[in-house]
């Protein structure tokens, strides 16, 4: 316990150290704020900003969080496909890869244009970017189960929807939830990039990424500083969010989340 | 005559075409209430003829018959006890124990008043609320058990179930399993590799032979049940634990 707060503690000084080099680089090289404000102007303006960067920050979150939810429910189903059948898994796995190794910039102005402009388009990249780490793991878990479990399912004459739903599903819980963690943090990186092509619909409803480049256009650096903050914010959210429900789900009887919480 | 519970003739099994068998000619008669062990060197196939009499694998040629009836149906009067105790980590000892039942569709009413009589049977009454990773190796194989015994079985089989325990565990686990037999009167199928396992437990001990897997010998245990701890320290036990590790190496050699 003691150990864990003074390596917070130096973590601390390092960022203490970093925003007083930042600082006095400013002050004696006199940068002009457009090229790189100082931190104190970052809190000025990440305060007096404070409503516009909440509207940013629910706006990407809307469509991370609907891509997400949409690639978790899909990327499920798809991996019982998986699972289900070796042949259909060999035709179709590769591809998958394909979804994660395909340029989501060169992508996104194409689904724009297939999907509309609009929060409906970066819900769209969204779900594509975070749906081949879902798959990958969730179909790891569900054919990874222990081969004598499956034969003692079949001994008491169960179905095969109730090995699926009784045996591989919770058996993948841990892999899926591997999945979404990586997903989650993709997920907020997609949808800001998405809105960087999407624009803005309405005033004030261009997410994160549209006002990014806004404020880069207008050489707003200082709000761009505060952008940038809020956009980790937006991740590291997503992630404990994500962290928050893996822990309901298996604290009881995962040994990983076991070990965790013994710590 | 007498009623034989299981017969097997003939039983061959090789997982390729034109490989060498995996187990050769099997022909084995095993009798109502008899607990015959099958016993010898990994890789003999023992465990193999075990999953085949449950109806988990399929013999290459040969027949396995039950008494009155068919493979198909066994399911209902079959248990299998797994070397390892193969509980679901999700659910609790009392939900494991529930699950053969569960799974048959037996109504909820009886798996309530079941479940509670198998922990008492095999002594975890109080566990019956903890997960499987709280409990040591020797309690989540008596979960496992009572698991195997929730559906009333005729016939148990095991396959080394007690193999992963350390020797003190194994002991007392071998008698709370005789101790079971004796009121509820299963014939067991047991595997092992342990000569003193088998010749504690068993009525009958059938020794294999390895390379392709053969019976090379039966050896008849006249020690009279119920066997206790004291059991092991007599010269008869001694005696056929000798002669039963002779036979062993043998059958290895061949």
């Amino acid at each position: 316990m003691k150990s864990k707060l003074f390596l917070l503690r130096d973590a601390v000084l390092v960022f203490g150290g970093l925003l007083l080099i930042w600082q006095s680089a400013v002050w004696m090289l006199k940068l002009p704020t457009y090229m790189l404000p100082a931190p104190g102007l970052v809190a000025k303006t990440l305060v007096e900003r404070l409503p516009d960067l909440c509207d940013a920050l629910l706006t990407s979150a809307e469509a991370a969080g609907g891509g997400l939810a949409a690639s978790i429910t899909v990327g499920v189903m798809i991996a019982m496909i998986f699972a289900r059948s070796p042949w259909i898994r060999r035709m179709f796995f590769p591809y998958t890869i394909l979804l994660q190794t395909v340029p989501l910039v060169a992508i996104a102005p194409l689904i724009l244009m297939w999907a509309g402009q609009g929060l409906f388009a970066v819900g769209v990249i969204t779900f594509i970017v975070c749906l081949a780490p879902i798959i990958a793991n969730t179909t790891q878990g569900l054919v990874s189960v222990e081969e004598n479990m499956v034969q003692l399912f079949r001994m008491h004459n169960a179905s095969e929807w109730q090995i699926l739903r009784q045996l591989r599903l919770p058996y993948a819980l841990p892999n899926l939830f591997a999945g979404v963690r990586i997903a989650s943090g993709i997920a907020v990186i997609g949808a800001i990039t998405g809105e960087l092509f999407a624009g803005s619909s309405a005033v004030g409803r261009g997410g994160l990424g549209y006002t990014i480049q806004y404020a880069n256009s207008q050489l707003q650096t200082a709000y761009l500083f505060a952008l940038v903050i809020t956009a980790t914010v937006l991740g590291f959210a997503f992630f404990f969010i994500v962290m928050f429900f893996e822990w309901l789900a298996l604290h009881q009887w995962h040994e990983s989340a076991v070990s965790r919480g013994g710590e | 005559m007498s009623v034989y519970e299981v017969t097997l003739k003939g039983v061959t099994k090789r997982f390729r075409t034109g490989a060498v068998p995996v187990l050769n000619d099997i022909n084995l008669n095993v009798e109502r209430g008899e607990f015959v062990t099958l016993l010898g060197p990994s890789g003999c196939g023992k465990s193999t003829l075990l999953k085949m009499v449950a109806g988990l694998t399929s013999c290459t040629s040969g027949e396995i018959r039950m008494e009155a009836l068919t493979l198909r149906s066994a399911h209902a009067v079959i248990s299998f006890v797994f070397q390892d105790a193969t509980l679901l980590p999700w659910r609790t000892v009392e939900k494991n124990i529930a699950l053969a039942l569960e799974l048959e569709g037996r109504p909820k009413a009886e798996i309530a008043e079941t479940v509670p009589k198998l922990l008492e049977l095999v002594g975890l009454s109080e566990v019956g609320k903890r997960y499987p990773r709280q409990l040591s190796g020797g309690m989540k194989m008596r979960v496992s058990i009572a698991r195997a015994l929730a559906t009333r079985p005729r016939l148990l089989l095991m396959d080394e179930p007690f193999a992963a325990l350390d020797e003190m565990t194994r002991d007392r686990m071998n008698e709370e399993l005789l101790r079971l037999r004796a009121e509820q009167n299963w014939t067991v199928m047991f595997v092992t590799h342990s000569v003193a396992e088998a010749v504690f437990l068993s009525s009958r001990v059938i020794v294999l032979a390895p390379h392709p897997g053969r019976i090379a010998h039966e050896v008849k245990v006249d020690l009279p049940y119920p066997r206790t701890a004291a059991t092991r320290e007599s010269a008869e036990f001694d005696e056929l634990v000798n002669s039963t590790s002779r036979l062993l190496r043998e059958a290895h050699r061949l």
